[in-house]
């Protein structure tokens, strides 16, 4: 076969990818973004065969549940407010205020283990189990699932305070962890408003 | 455009829609029918292959000549000429399908009306229709519901009396029939020619389909939903039953028969089977 | 390819020669070429797989495999043919080895993303398979998997078949975010969108069918493998579940897998036309607006698959017309490929050739497809083998003969060296004639009474199905001369030199094989892919 020029794999790649960030700027957010336009699909087939299983399959006798609203509209509230303050540590750290920036994510960190705590709570407190009948079944499945989104969330909010320590990846110049972490979680957030209005108000 | 190719394009056209019509009128891929819809089908079936065979043989016809007429002589290197499109001539062939497909679309609907597959069998506004009676028989059942496959095929010509109900259970690997009249089971539907019958399907385990492709029906027999089909036969003689939803490992065996009877013999088969007449 | 001398290898993580072709590369050019190899085996895999049903098929009874083996068999070969042949060689391999040389980019936006998600793919590939071998231990619930069936049978090969099933979407998913990703993001500067060849629109759009609708069936197969594992009852009627919200779920994605198969070949072979047909591709921009007319439209007709399942009225006549309409944007494009041809100065070579025969096969295909579309047709066919033969005469005769062509057009890119072109012939018309054969006789089939997936049928079906089977093995000695092809050329070939067939699309304005920067200097600005004819000048 015909030559190659002596410039290695791994040297080249990385010299290319460097090359294209900056002649593009950060693509890597929009790649984030579209990622999560496939998960909010995913949503979106719950959601829609939860509406489906509503309309068409009646539940048995006596199968009628209903939920609690308080837990869950406190859970909704401290979310939101988690939304907030992680807004907050995106500007603190794009100021260069990277202590401060690590405050607002520790805030925003335990504000969604809050949130998970209050899902336990509400787990054990129902008078349902996962295989009791279709309701329910979809009710774990939803909350569930994306109360493993609100986990990895919490994961990455740890990873990214941890970052902002002194000599660590994030800086007030570079903090695409950070961004991205951001756009997850306000994600996971918004899913769970329309959760919360289809399984719970709905 | 010079008239030779214009008297071309004509003639080309002309031989491409006899061809096709010839085609669809004369070449009969489907067995013989023996439901009153399968009348109706049949003429959609040639509508259908007629254009199809037009847009077929004409894509065809074009492609293999232009392969040849524009084939690369050897040594030439030339290109071709620089056209990069014509929007008259693209307008031209976005109108042509968009105006098949519509009335496709169109003449399809009417036909699938007259087949009776328009009827909501679960909506009681459209009980009027004679054939919706019986559709109650599962009301209160599971959820209520009735969906429907084909409803109520060939209302007109159903002259021969009452709607005729047959219960079918489909199972792994059989279909059960149960005439609630004359409480007569058994694993081979007889239905008498020119009556209604109303098969009120439902399936124990898995999803089966009910198909006879003589009557030109399918109607999936889903677990958990009742389901009415309606049909009328026209010809006497004796039908595959074929289920044609994957059901198993036996799904292929899982077969049986109709037995479409004149009415007296048919009346002949009722008596010979009913439980007490054959006990006294 | 030189190897690297050993001073080099110090401060070289990846390996070079054939060797990179197993490693963790990042080249865009290996991952494609891995993603073609991979899929190429997986082919023969599944036609192994077919070659058993057609086998089983030749007599009336039920007689050469058990049933059960029968009904995994039918499930594996279209669950491979889809997932691990037709979806990632028709999107991943051209896709990736051509996309970043249409953007004029080094390579994709998502290097490492891209090497995971052709990763993903042998073992879950291998995953799959591993399952046949085990008795009664693979899916028996055909690729559909629809419920409760696919909660009778085995659960264990079942599982395993959603878990696998699972991964292959994971990595298409990882896919199309790379591929939209590039194209939108990723172009060399003056570049603009609707200067791309058609191929990066046509995958553009495919990307976004997968991230749409790919995360779908992800999550209606975790609420199977829920009703399987846990006992939930989403689907199980017996615990009140809805087996028809399944159907829904399931074609939601599947509708438009079928454009996800189809669409990366209505661009491959917008690219090989005008290039052997010297004249530029007719009417880009119809050509541009039709494709997102049919990944619009193809979202929305999935419930076509679901007339006979007792589906509302106003449903079936909403998807009817719907489902028909796809015509409309797919005919613009037939009708435009032929203006190409139309006065060009064709070169009738292999590349061709596949190319003329997917115009036949898929115009078949398309017209039978509108007929499927019409509800009270449907009903009599729905199920039977003349949806066999109609999706066979898409994917098979759309896709792959297109696969073939452009195999036999970008082989010199890849490795410097033409394919034979005798050989090359001989496949074509070994492919042509076995495939028809094969797939014309089932429409009647299904017409007049043999519905698909069955092991056994009525003995006036015997002499049709003997001679599809005989088609089939055409089909699999077709293989033979491809095969032959490209090991021989491959060492022995003509070379090709970088450009072979003086085209114009900026894959073929560098070396080949490409450098592992792709552009020697800087990418070139091609503003007109398809401009033939006006340059005859500048180029002599």
């Amino acid at each position: 076969m015909t030559s190659t020029t002596p410039l290695q794999d791994s040297t080249a790649i990385e010299a290319r990818q460097e090359q294209a960030e900056e002649a593009h700027g950060d693509f890597r957010l929009f790649g984030l973004a579209t990622f999560l336009v496939a998960d909010g699909m995913t949503f979106a087939g719950f959601f829609a065969a939860y509406l489906t299983f509503k309309a068409v399959n009646p539940l048995p006798e006596g199968g009628i549940y209903e939920l609690e609203l308080l837990l869950p509209t406190i859970n909704t509230v401290v979310l939101i407010i988690s939304s907030f303050t992680f807004h907050r540590a995106g500007k603190e750290c794009r100021a260069g205020q990277l202590g401060a920036s690590r405050l607002w994510l520790g805030i925003t960190g335990a504000l969604g283990a809050i949130f998970l705590a209050g899902q336990m709570v509400e787990y054990f407190n129902l008078p349902f189990g996962l295989t009791d009948n279709l309701f329910a079944s979809t009710f774990y499945a939803l909350t569930g699932f994306h109360g493993l989104h609100v986990t990895l969330g919490v994961i990455c909010i740890t990873i990214v305070a941890l970052q902002t320590r002194p000599g660590g990846r994030i800086s007030a110049t570079d903090h695409f962890g950070l961004e991205a972490a951001e756009l997850y979680w306000h994600f996971v957030d918004g899913i769970w408003v329309v959760l919360y209005g289809i399984l719970y108000l709905l | 455009m010079p008239i030779r190719t214009v008297l071309a394009v004509f003639t080309a056209t002309t031989v491409l829609v006899i061809t096709g019509l010839w085609v669809g009128n004369n070449v009969n891929l489907l067995p013989p029918g023996a439901s009153s819809n399968a009348s109706t089908y049949d003429e959609l079936f040639k509508v259908l292959f007629s254009i199809g065979t037009v847009l077929f043989l004409g894509i065809v016809v074009l492609l293999i000549y232009s392969m040849i007429r524009f084939r690369r002589r050897s040594g030439d290197m030339s290109d071709g000429l620089a056209i990069e499109g014509n929007l008259p001539l693209e307008i031209v062939w976005t109108a042509i399908p968009a105006v098949v497909v519509l009335f496709v679309g169109l003449y399809s609907y009417d036909i699938y009306e007259r087949m009776g597959g328009m009827a909501t069998l679960n909506d009681h506004m459209a009980m009027d229709h004679g054939a919706m009676q019986q559709v109650s028989v599962k009301e209160g059942d599971t959820a209520g519901r009735v969906w429907g496959g084909i409803g109520v095929s060939g209302m007109e010509a159903a002259p021969g009396g009452p709607v005729l109900p047959v219960e079918v259970t489909a199972m792994q690997f059989a279909f059960i029939f149960h005439y609630p009249g004359s409480d007569i089971t058994t694993g081979e539907l007889h239905v008498p020619t020119g009556q209604q019958i109303e098969l009120h399907m439902e399936a124990r385990d898995v999803i089966h389909a009910f198909w006879v492709p003589q009557f030109r029906l399918k109607q999936d027999i889903i677990p958990g939903q009742p389901t009415v089909l309606s049909f009328t036969a026209t010809r006497a003689g004796t039908y595959p039953i074929i289920c044609a939803e994957l059901c198993g490992p036996y799904h292929g065996g899982m077969r049986s028969n109709v037995v479409v009877q004149e009415p007296e013999a048919y009346d002949n088969w009722l008596q010979q089977n009913t439980p007490n007449s054959t006990n006294t | 390819m030189t190897l690297a001398s050993p001073s080099d290898f110090e401060d070289n993580l990846q390996p070079q020669g054939w060797l990179r072709y197993f490693s963790f590369s990042l080249d865009h050019k290996v991952i494609g070429l891995q993603y073609l190899i991979c899929g190429f085996i997986f082919y023969l895999v599944g036609g192994a797989l077919a070659g058993i049903i057609r086998t089983e098929l030749w007599s009336p009874m039920s007689d050469f495999v058990s049933r059960e083996t029968y009904n995994e068999t039918l499930t594996l070969h279209g669950t491979i043919m889809i997932f691990l042949w037709i979806v990632p060689v028709v999107n991943g391999a051209f896709g990736n080895y051509l996309i970043p040389f249409y953007v004029g980019a080094r390579d994709m936006a998502f290097p490492r993303l891209n090497a995971v998600a052709f990763w993903l793919i042998p073992p879950a590939g291998i995953l799959l398979i591993s399952s046949y071998f085990i008795a009664g231990a693979a899916a028996q619930s055909g690729w559909t998997a629809y419920p409760p069936l696919s909660l009778t049978t085995p659960a264990a090969g079942q599982v395993v078949w959603i878990l696998s099933v699972l991964l292959l979407g994971g990595s298409s998913i990882f896919g199309g975010i790379n591929f939209i990703a590039t194209i939108l993001k990723l172009r060399r500067p003056g570049l603009k969108l609707m200067m791309l060849p058609l191929y990066c629109w046509a995958m553009l759009g495919t990307s976004v069918l997968v991230v749409l609708s790919t995360p779908v069936l992800a999550g209606t197969l975790i609420l199977l493998s829920f009703d399987i594992i846990a006992h939930t009852g989403f689907f199980n009627p017996t615990m009140g579940g809805n087996v028809v919200v399944y159907q829904h779920l399931f074609w939601f994605y599947s509708h438009p897998a079928v454009y996800i198969m189809v669409l990366p070949a209505f661009g491959l072979v917008s690219e090989i036309l005008p290039i052997h047909a010297r004249k530029p591709l007719f009417g880009y921009t119809t050509m541009v607006y039709s494709i997102m007319a049919i990944v619009f439209l193809g979202l929305i007709v999935w419930a076509h698959h679901m007339f006979t399942s007792g589906t509302p009225p106003w449903m079936r006549l909403f998807f009817t017309i719907a489902t028909s309409f796809i015509a409309v944007p797919t005919g613009i494009k037939f009708f435009n490929w032929l203006a190409t041809l139309w006065g060009g100065k064709i070169a009738l070579n292999s590349a061709m050739l596949f190319s003329c025969a997917f115009i036949v096969n898929f115009v078949f295909g398309g017209i039978t497809g509108v007929a499927l579309a019409q509800v009270p047709f449907d009903i009599h066919v729905h199920d039977t083998y003349f949806v066999v033969g109609h999706f066979h005469y898409i994917v098979y005769g759309g896709t792959v003969f297109v696969i073939f062509g452009s195999l036999y057009h970008w082989y010199p890119k890849f490795t410097g060296r033409l394919l034979n072109e005798d050989l090359g012939r001989l496949h074509f018309l070994l492919t042509f004639v076995g495939f028809n054969l094969c797939f014309a006789p089932q429409h009647w089939l299904g017409l007049n009474g043999m519905p698909r997936r069955v092991a056994e049928y009525d003995p006036a079906f015997t002499t049709l199905n003997q001679l599809s089977s005989v088609g089939a093995l055409l089909m699999a000695i077709s293989t033979l001369p491809l095969l032959i092809n490209v090991v021989v050329t491959a060492i022995n070939g003509k070379k090709a030199g970088d450009n072979p067939w003086n085209a114009l699309t900026p894959e073929w304005l560098t070396s080949s094989p490409p450098p592992v920067e792709n552009w020697h200097g800087e990418a070139p600005l091609v503003t007109e892919p398809y401009g033939y004819g006006q340059h005859l000048e500048a180029k002599a």
